[in-house]
């Protein structure tokens, strides 16, 4: 296994006076796709919300290609190369989808080589092009959300429940664009509830529990023990979609 | 949003509606033009004032020292500038009351970054706190006005070139609204480019809607911030100088009579939305206009009259901003 | 004893006791301590300003709403008075339906901007009640027909609290017994139990209930249209007691007009009372009250002698223009808001 991307160590996280994470412990290995499960109110988004510095870790260290981000702030977490698509998406519905594109491509015009792969898996895009992103259907604002995410390379990407109400056919594509980015020179951290999803997507898992990580390994390992995804990840789930 | 058309019409339809109530065709035509040049100076400064609390959440209600800086510095620098304003030639007086107006600008413009290191970054998301301290930082200021350019009124002559009327037919023109409408809508249509077509703008309006999400995608809007706050404070010292020309005289308090006014045009236009703010100003001018010639005495209680229609028919204003 | 009268809430803190108790002392006594006519009014005024910024507070302080028409109501108490007495003549019939009258208006039109705009934010509120009493201000010097516009109303008062009603023929320590001086005691002793009667309602369950708010705005959305309830009711007892604060106002100097009771300034001096004095206690109104009223009568002296100091010097002296005393408690104003929150009394509290 190569060294990990990013490694979290002991993370605190406080939201006003609660204590959600207690010691949070990971690593995502470079050119990996792990998955971050976990029970509703595990920690899951809070986890990528520390990690991206939009909440302050109060203790802890988080280390991104060998630096310490713990401190930094979400612009110059952001500028050394992790995108982030939040649960609620927060695509910018006042801006066409070519202006949310545009934003995010930091280093000028989006390139047309990449806005035709993006095209290819999420053709919705194109066709909505000069249309205001709050017109879009819930399903193409995800596309959209996850497409600014990936608008130009970047290391790592950080992705909050994708598939949350997604016709099965974009999942699909939704996995396809996953996969190869991950072959390409991007690592992903997926926080998913759909385990099906989940084992066809990730080959990592870290599961998450009541504010800590419970079990890190392999995905198949983990896909094949249905007594381990029973006690951490409960009946709630539809483990056999 | 961009298709909502619905408040777009309620300024032609207020022009309408108060022809049959003045009466006269011709004075109807007067006011509307004063309607139109009071709306437009108000936007000049109200536009800064509802972006930088789209953008960070934050009020200034010490906005009104910027009005009533530039107003001031335009008013020292065209009683400098006093023989080119009673030359009988446009370009002597322009070439006069240009530098005035810039110098207002970059006055107010570069107080206004001062204000916001001082004053209002320490107190970043709390709310009553900078309630409290911008208004703390008005009193100062209009003090402090007072020290600089002593307590008494001072008075503005307008430029030769910019005063009196034109005769249109029956309907007489005042040439100075003229060019307060010429240079509002400038300032509008600057606005409305830049807030359209460049990267700086798609920031500001990705920010307004959303400001953590720019963060995240690797954007500091604390900067933007600071550049909005001090353009923001430029254009009130540009609105400012504006209407000290046009009311002749200014007084220190001059930008808290005004700033009520501005208030009143960001609520109704939407807090964050300068597209609101541009229809807000013109229906807040107009109404005043209309209203002050039919019932001169209720012409600044039509205004909060307006302002409660308008917040009972839209409860966030013309156009809600996303989220807020 | 002491305890009941001032509900539980004590001072907690010696400097902070003596303080109080010299206000409350002086002002009794101060008829006979300072005597002549201008030191009486601002007695006076202070005794009428104590109220008006303790109610203030109980917005401010106790509730962390921010309205800009407090002077609004003020100006209504006082309208309320001057209007009757002009037109009903000098009686106390017309004392009484004035001061009801006024305190009515004022209760109702707080309840209606508290409910219209207090479920939307701290800011929005400040902005309309800003709007609404710059209105109310100008159509009040405008309305000249009831209000006498820009010159007020001059009227006359009860003949018992005239200057001319004499009780005694021979002065007590030199101080005539006459009307002018059962006003002030008239005012006096209102405001005295205008004060009590504020601190007993921040201390009782309702005011826990707004202080509760203000420090958990989370628990303010969980009990949803109530929270609006509460403040509107806030808003409306701030109200009355300020348009209490306006008849007294206009029974001691026997008129009003738009710039001693509905100017902006007003508002900024409660404003800095408030702060200054110390935000969520009565006390830091009343001390807050008492330090402005008196430097705004007699700061001007003081910088008097700065500004001869200085003369000749450039910028020096018109900064410490006799004129200028506002910038610098403007100046305090702001440095108490960053770094004394709390105000004098937090200060002597928590020594």
């Amino acid at each position: 296994m190569s060294a990990p991307i990013l490694s979290l160590r002991g993370v605190e996280t406080r939201i006003g006076r609660y204590h959600i994470l207690h010691g949070v412990e990971f690593d995502v290995p470079e050119g990996g796709l792990t998955m971050l499960l976990g029970r509703n109110g595990a920690g899951k988004t809070t986890t990528l919300r520390t990690i991206m510095g939009l909440w302050r870790a109060s203790a802890g260290e988080i280390r991104f290609a060998g630096r310490d981000i713990t401190r930094m702030s979400t612009p110059e977490i952001a500028m050394l190369g992790i995108a982030y698509v939040p649960e609620s998406m927060a695509i910018f519905a006042d801006l066409t989808v070519r202006e949310n594109l545009v934003l995010a491509a930091r280093q000028g015009p989006p390139e047309r080589k990449r806005l035709e792969w993006i095209f290819a898996r999420f053709s919705a895009l194109e066709r909505f092009w000069h249309l205001p992103a709050g017109h879009l259907s819930g399903g193409q604002k995800q596309m959209l959300a996850v497409a600014r995410a990936i608008v130009e390379p970047r290391r790592l990407l950080l992705v909050d429940e994708p598939t949350k109400g997604l016709a099965p056919a974009i999942v699909a594509n939704m996995i396809e664009a996953f996969r190869e980015l991950k072959d390409g020179a991007t690592s992903l951290l997926v926080v998913e509830q759909n385990f099906a999803f989940a084992r066809r997507l990730g080959n990592g898992v870290a599961v998450m529990d009541d504010g800590r990580v419970a079990h890190t390994g392999d995905m198949a390992q983990f896909a094949a023990d249905d007594a381990l995804q029973q006690h951490l990840l409960g009946l709630g789930m539809d483990a056999h979609q | 949003m961009k298709r909502d058309f619905i408040p777009l019409l309620l300024v032609p339809g207020i022009i309408i509606a108060a022809l049959p109530l003045v009466g006269s065709s011709e004075s109807w035509a007067t006011l509307t033009l004063a309607g139109l040049a009071m709306g437009l100076m108000i936007f000049v400064m109200a536009s800064g004032l509802t972006l930088t609390f789209g953008l960070m959440d934050v009020l200034n209600f010490g906005h009104g020292a910027f009005i009533a800086i530039g107003a001031f510095v335009t008013a020292s620098v065209m009683a400098g500038l006093a023989p080119w304003l009673k030359a009988d030639s446009l370009w002597l007086n322009l070439a006069a009351i240009g530098p005035a107006m810039l110098a207002a600008m970059a006055v107010s413009g570069g107080l206004g970054l001062a204000f916001e290191r001082a004053i209002v970054r320490p107190v970043y998301g709390q709310h009553l706190k900078q309630i409290l301290v911008t208004t703390g930082g008005l009193i100062v200021a209009e003090q402090l006005i007072k020290v600089v350019w002593g307590p008494d009124q001072i008075t503005l002559a307008r430029p030769t070139a910019l005063r009196g009327a034109f005769l249109l037919g029956e309907i007489a023109i005042e040439k100075y609204r003229i060019f307060a409408v010429v240079i509002g809508l400038a300032v509008f249509a600057a606005l409305s480019v830049t807030l359209n077509r460049t990267r700086i703008g798609l920031l500001i309006r990705a920010g307004v809607e959303n400001g953590e999400m720019v963060e995240a995608l690797g954007y500091r809007i604390r900067r933007l911030f600071v550049g909005v706050f001090a353009v923001g404070s430029a254009l009130a010292g540009l609105g400012g100088a504006m209407w000290g020309i046009y009311q002749e005289t200014v007084t220190a308090t001059i930008g808290a009579q005004v700033a009520v006014l501005v208030f009143i045009v960001i609520i109704i236009g939407g807090l964050g939305s300068v597209g609101g703010c541009f229809i807000g100003a013109l229906l807040v001018g107009l109404t005043a206009n209309y209203v002050g010639f039919l019932a001169p005495k209720v012409a600044l209680g039509s205004n909060i009259l307006l302002m409660a229609i308008i917040l009972l028919w839209r409860p966030q204003g013309l156009y809600p901003v996303a989220r807020r | 004893m002491l305890r009941t009268l001032l509900s539980d809430d004590l001072p907690r803190s010696r400097w902070l006791a003596a303080a109080l108790l010299a206000i409350v002392i002086g002002l009794a006594l101060a008829p006979f301590l300072f005597p002549g006519a201008k030191s009486l009014n601002v007695a006076a005024k202070i005794c009428v300003f104590v109220v008006l910024a303790a109610s203030f507070d109980l917005l401010l302080g106790y509730s962390g709403i921010v309205s800009f028409a407090h002077t609004m109501f003020f100006g209504i108490g006082a309208y309320g008075v001057a209007i009757a007495l002009t037109r009903l003549g000098s009686g106390w019939d017309a004392v009484a339906m004035g001061t009801v009258a006024g305190l009515a208006s004022a209760i109702a039109l707080a309840a209606v901007i508290g409910l219209f705009s207090l479920r939307l934010r701290t800011i929005f509120f400040a902005m309309i009640t800003l709007a609404v009493a710059s209105a109310f201000a100008i159509l009040a010097s405008q309305l000249s027909d009831v209000t006498g516009g820009e010159d007020g109303l001059n009227f006359r008062l009860p003949a018992i609290l005239r200057a001319s009603m004499s009780f005694a023929d021979t002065p007590l320590f030199g101080v005539r017994l006459n009307g002018r001086l059962l006003d002030y005691y008239l005012v006096y002793i209102v405001s005295l139990v205008l004060v009590l009667v504020l601190l007993r309602i921040v201390n009782s369950p309702f005011g826990s209930v707004l202080k509760a708010m203000r420090e958990n705005p989370f628990r303010a959305e969980a009990i949803g249209y109530r929270a609006v309830v509460y403040r509107t009711a806030a808003s409306c007892i701030a109200a009355a007691f300020a348009a209490l604060a306006g008849a007294l106002m206009a029974l001691w100097s026997s008129q009003t007009n738009p710039d001693t009771v509905l100017s902006f300034d007003i508002m900024i001096d409660i404003l800095l009372m408030v702060v200054i004095g110390g935000m969520g206690t009565v006390y830091g109104a009343a001390i807050g009250a008492v330090l402005l009223v008196i430097s705004q009568n007699y700061l001007q002296d003081l910088l008097l002698v700065a500004n001869k100091a200085f003369a000749g010097v450039p910028l020096l002296p018109d900064l410490f223009h006799p004129d200028r005393w506002l910038l610098w408690l403007g100046i305090a104003f702001i440095l108490c808001v960053y770094f004394f929150p709390t105000g004098i009394v937090g200060r002597l509290r928590s020594d």
